[in-house]
């Protein structure tokens, strides 16, 4: 094509010759070459696969811990490689990075010059027209000068921008439309690194947390509240915005009948934010695609579950050891739930109590055992098992709130067997040694992630940034366009049209209609006498012209 | 309970686009048939133009309801009318078939009172409606005429396959799936996932015709195809169409989804990945093209490659990981 319209950079295939300097430009030119930004576009693809497919930490930490127990001495050789956390292992944060370099030493360059291609003059007529891919002769009985000030009206109209002609440039027009194309491009890859530089930089800002809410109960944001938190490495607990919140309400709805039933419907919690302390106390909802925004701090539903409530009463029947609602955690779509409830007991008391239970929010019992059928709170009932002994709490070790340490218990027993029992809202059991278990009913808990993605407005404006770009990019063709109007033979005007185009393909077709509607812009303008204009089309390059009349795909 | 009703005939609707496309099958490869056997005519009724055939061959692929000139013998001009009323007859039952298709899709919509594709069942049925409606369009074109053929049996075989295997009776979403955003998000997935689908039967045809260009073939499937060039730029337009929406809907608006109703707007969750990998085999494909001046099957190979993950983002993801995204509802 014409120069000045090719802006690729030269790629230098020599091997690197030897001095420092000469060598990282030899590879800086390698680095922000079409094949080098080609193989790495290819690499970061393939390099993204294995993430998808080995479970990965910071997604799926269970799995993970599944998959660990599963295969010991394979998963040493992940580790190894970082195969479980793709997505922030040395080798795919080296493909990104190199590609991101090359990126923008690819596009810089790229600005300048397409900043100097803007400000250009559009290019002389060349001197032979009939050359180019589109062309069209008229004549005309309007002086040449006239019909070159219609054509300028023309073209000017079209949105092309005109020559500043020169001293001895007056039989010509030439104009040049479609630098969009080349904006369009470079706008589309800036805001693919704003967008990569919005994600990484905000990253180490952002933090994510959970806690898990029992209804009729609270939290305050803060640290040794969470149940989890990971945070970017310039999280500064200090941003924290010091609000509390209390979960008054938390429903879940299921589909109740069909066959989709038991497919949760909705969830909503009802909650009273205090935004900092001393506060007015403010009441919102939060739903699953409706979360709660505090202070640039958005609070999620995550997942849901019962928690049932128990009483726990010394063998005289007044003492309460224990009370209240205890998280049991989902296992199915049913919400069987499993959980333990761990009573310290003081000592005149007797040992501690560790209840292991399952609650069942629509229980039945057959030949499969106890289990729920339906996740709402049909028929709640509870199935339990308990021991005594040591729960091993003030040995400072570290201990799942959902698991029984039963190293230093012992199982109950009746009759010979292990003590089991199944209670429904309100029924109390009395223990081999007395002690009494009442099962109070029960409330819902909610599981909120509290977080705060810093960068991603930024994010998202460079995300539709690179969408506009990327369209102007693809749709946009450019070219170029000129007319010439010289005295001809027979003493009328004879008006030349052509125009030359960088797309290819059926562009061609559009190129040609343009410079015709051109050709007719003129000559509507120069007015209806000229009507008897003869129009002479000729098409150069008959092969051209045959393949895309009989292909006929525009 | 009424609206369940429509949902479940929608079924029957549908069942009975996939038998429409069946005939329009049908009709299309009647009509192939007979150009193939006025070509094997021509060719040995007059062996001595081979040469001329094959030096002219490009010009010859590009127009295969065109006998070169001077080789009608007898019977030819019946011959050609009756290949000419099956392929008008393929294209009816097609456009047919598709408005049927369409019935079904809104009647599935209706039924089930939200946008129909929230699960592989749906997501199947209204992706192919997209991919049948370009079609058609492209059907106005010789190109697309030769296409339509490959088309017909793909579309074919996805809506059957959906109305069988991957069909789930109608019902409401789970609450993360209750939000306009998966009305836009994933309908831009849909019509991606129509237009790329498309764009790799293009490809795969393109890739056929060349060869049989290079080979100088003058008979047979692939001298009946169009001019591989031509080929090679319908496939980069149908790309070109897609990529921006695949990148505004899958990508961008997944992530202000995701941001709504997960709290992180990207977690490389295996959907998210394979979208993004989907994005990158495309983008190295436009890039290919544009900028390493990639033509002809080389390219070709790339889009297909691009829509191998568009495949797997789709089927692999949904039935092979257990991720956030898996709803396939199997
Ligand atoms: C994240 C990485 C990248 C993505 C997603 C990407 C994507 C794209 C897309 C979609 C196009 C449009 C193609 C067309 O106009 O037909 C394009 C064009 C282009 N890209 Fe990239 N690109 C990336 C990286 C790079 C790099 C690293 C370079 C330079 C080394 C580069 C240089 C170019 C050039 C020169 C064009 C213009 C082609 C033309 O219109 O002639 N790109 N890119």
């Amino acid at each position: 094509m014409t120069t000045g319209m090719d802006t690729r950079p030269p790629v230098d295939n020599r091997p690197p010759p030897l001095s420092g300097l000469e060598l990282a430009r030899w590879a800086w030119r390698q680095l922000t070459s079409m094949r080098v930004a080609l193989i790495l576009l290819f690499l970061l693809a393939v390099a993204a696969i294995p993430g998808s497919i080995i479970p990965q930490s910071d997604v799926n930490p269970l799995n993970v811990r599944d998959f660990r127990a599963r295969n010991p001495t394979l998963s040493e050789w992940y580790d190894r490689l970082g195969l479980f956390d793709v997505y922030s292992a040395p080798w795919f944060a080296a493909i990104y990075l190199a590609l991101l370099v090359s990126l923008v030493g690819c596009i810089l360059p790229r600005c300048w010059q397409h900043w100097k291609a803007v400000r250009a003059q559009p290019p002389k007529a060349p001197k032979r027209l009939t050359r180019m891919p589109a062309y069209r002769k008229v004549e005309v009985d309007a002086t040449p000068d006239e019909v070159l000030a219609v054509a300028r009206a023309e073209l000017r109209s079209r949105r092309f921008r005109l020559r500043r002609p020169a001293e001895d440039e007056n039989d010509f027009v030439a104009a040049e439309t479609g630098h969009l194309r080349e904006t369009g491009n470079l706008l589309f890859h800036l805001s693919v690194v704003v967008v990569l530089l919005a994600v990484a930089l905000g990253g180490l800002f952002s933090y994510r947390a959970t806690v898990l809410v029992p209804e009729g109960t609270g939290f305050s944001n803060q640290v040794i509240q969470f149940d989890s938190l990971s945070a970017g490495a310039l999280f500064d607990t200090a941003d924290l915005p010091p609000f509390s919140m209390d979960v008054d309400e938390f429903r879940m709805e299921f589909v109740e009948a069909g066959n989709q039933i038991g497919q949760p419907s909705d969830y909503e919690a009802t909650v009273t934010v205090v935004r900092e302390p001393g506060a007015a106390p403010e009441t919102h909802t939060i739903r699953v695609n409706e979360p709660l925004n505090i202070d640039g701090t958005s609070i999620h539903i995550i997942n849901p579950g019962y928690a049932p409530a128990f009483t726990v009463r010394a063998a005289d029947g007044e003492t309460i050891l224990a009370e209240g609602p205890v998280p049991f955690l989902p296992e199915d779509s049913s919400f069987t739930s499993t959980g333990v409830v761990k009573v310290e007991v003081p000592p005149e008391y007797g040992d501690d109590i560790g209840i292991q239970g399952s609650f069942l929010p629509t229980a039945i019992l057959d030949q499969n055992g106890p289990r729920s059928i339906f996740p709402g709170a049909r028929n709640p009932a509870v199935f339990l098992t308990a021991w005594h002994g040591d729960l091993g709490l003030d040995d400072g070790q570290p201990q799942s709130v959902y698991r029984l340490d039963t190293t230093d218990m012992e199982q109950y027993q009746e009759n010979g067997e292990p003590y089991r029992k199944q209670l429904v809202v309100g029924d109390t059991v009395q223990l081999p040694d007395g002690r009494y278990i009442t099962f109070d009913g029960y409330v819902t808990w909610v599981n909120l992630q509290i977080g705060r993605n810093s960068g991603r407005e930024l994010a998202l404006v460079g995300g539709v940034l690179a969408v506009v770009g990327l369209m102007g990019s693809l749709y946009v063709r450019r070219r170029r366009a000129w007319v010439r109007a010289s005295v001809g033979p027979e003493g009328r005007t004879v008006v030349e049209v052509a125009g030359l185009h960088r797309a290819e393909g059926p562009a061609a077709d559009r190129l040609d209609d343009e410079i015709g509607a051109i050709t007719d812009g003129v000559l509507l303008r120069l007015g209806g006498a000229e009507g008897t204009a003869e129009a002479d089309r000729e098409v150069p390059g008959g092969g051209g012209a045959n393949e895309k009349k009989e292909s006929g795909e525009d | 309970m009424d609206l369940d009703a429509v949902a479940e005939w929608s079924r029957y609707v549908v069942v009975v686009a996939v038998l429409g496309y069946l005939a329009a099958w049908l009709a299309f490869c009647a009509e192939a048939g007979i150009h193939s056997r006025r070509r094997r005519a021509v060719t040995t009724a007059v062996p001595e133009r081979e040469l001329v055939g094959v030096a002219s061959s490009a010009a010859a692929a590009d127009a295969p309801a065109e006998p070169p000139a001077g080789s009608s013998g007898p019977g030819d001009t019946e011959l050609e009318q009756r290949a000419d009323r099956l392929g008008r007859l393929g294209r009816g039952v097609f456009a047919l078939a598709t408005l049927v298709l369409a019935v079904g899709v809104v009647m599935r919509g209706l039924g089930t009172e939200r946008a129909p594709w929230a699960n592989m069942y749906e997501f199947s049925i209204t992706g192919t409606l997209v991919a049948s409606i370009v079609f058609l369009v492209l059907a106005r074109t010789v190109v697309g005429r030769v296409v339509a053929v490959w088309a017909v049996l793909l579309i074919f075989v996805t809506v059957g396959l959906a109305a069988t295997f991957l069909y789930v009776p109608p019902g409401p979403v789970q609450p993360a799936l209750q939000s306009y955003w998966l009305v836009v998000h994933v309908g831009c997935a849909v019509i991606a996932f129509g237009l790329f689908t498309v764009g790799a039967v293009v490809s795969a045809l393109q890739i056929v015709s060349e060869r049989a260009a290079d080979r100088g073939r003058t008979s047979g499937f692939g001298a009946s195809l169009p001019n591989s060039v031509a080929l090679d730029r319908l496939g980069y337009r149908l790309t070109a169409i897609a990529f921006p929406i695949w990148t505004f809907g899958p990508l961008i608006l997944g992530a202000i989804w995701a941001e709504v109703s997960w709290g992180r707007y990207w977690g490389w969750d295996p959907k998210e990945v394979w979208a993004l990998i989907t994005w990158l085999a495309y983008a190295a494909y436009l890039h290919a093209r544009a900028t390493a001046g990639w033509k002809g099957t080389k390219a070709s190979v790339v889009a297909l490659i691009g829509y191998a993950t568009v495949l797997f983002s789709y089927f692999g993801v949904n039935i092979l990981f257990n991720g956030l995204h898996s709803y396939g509802g199997l």
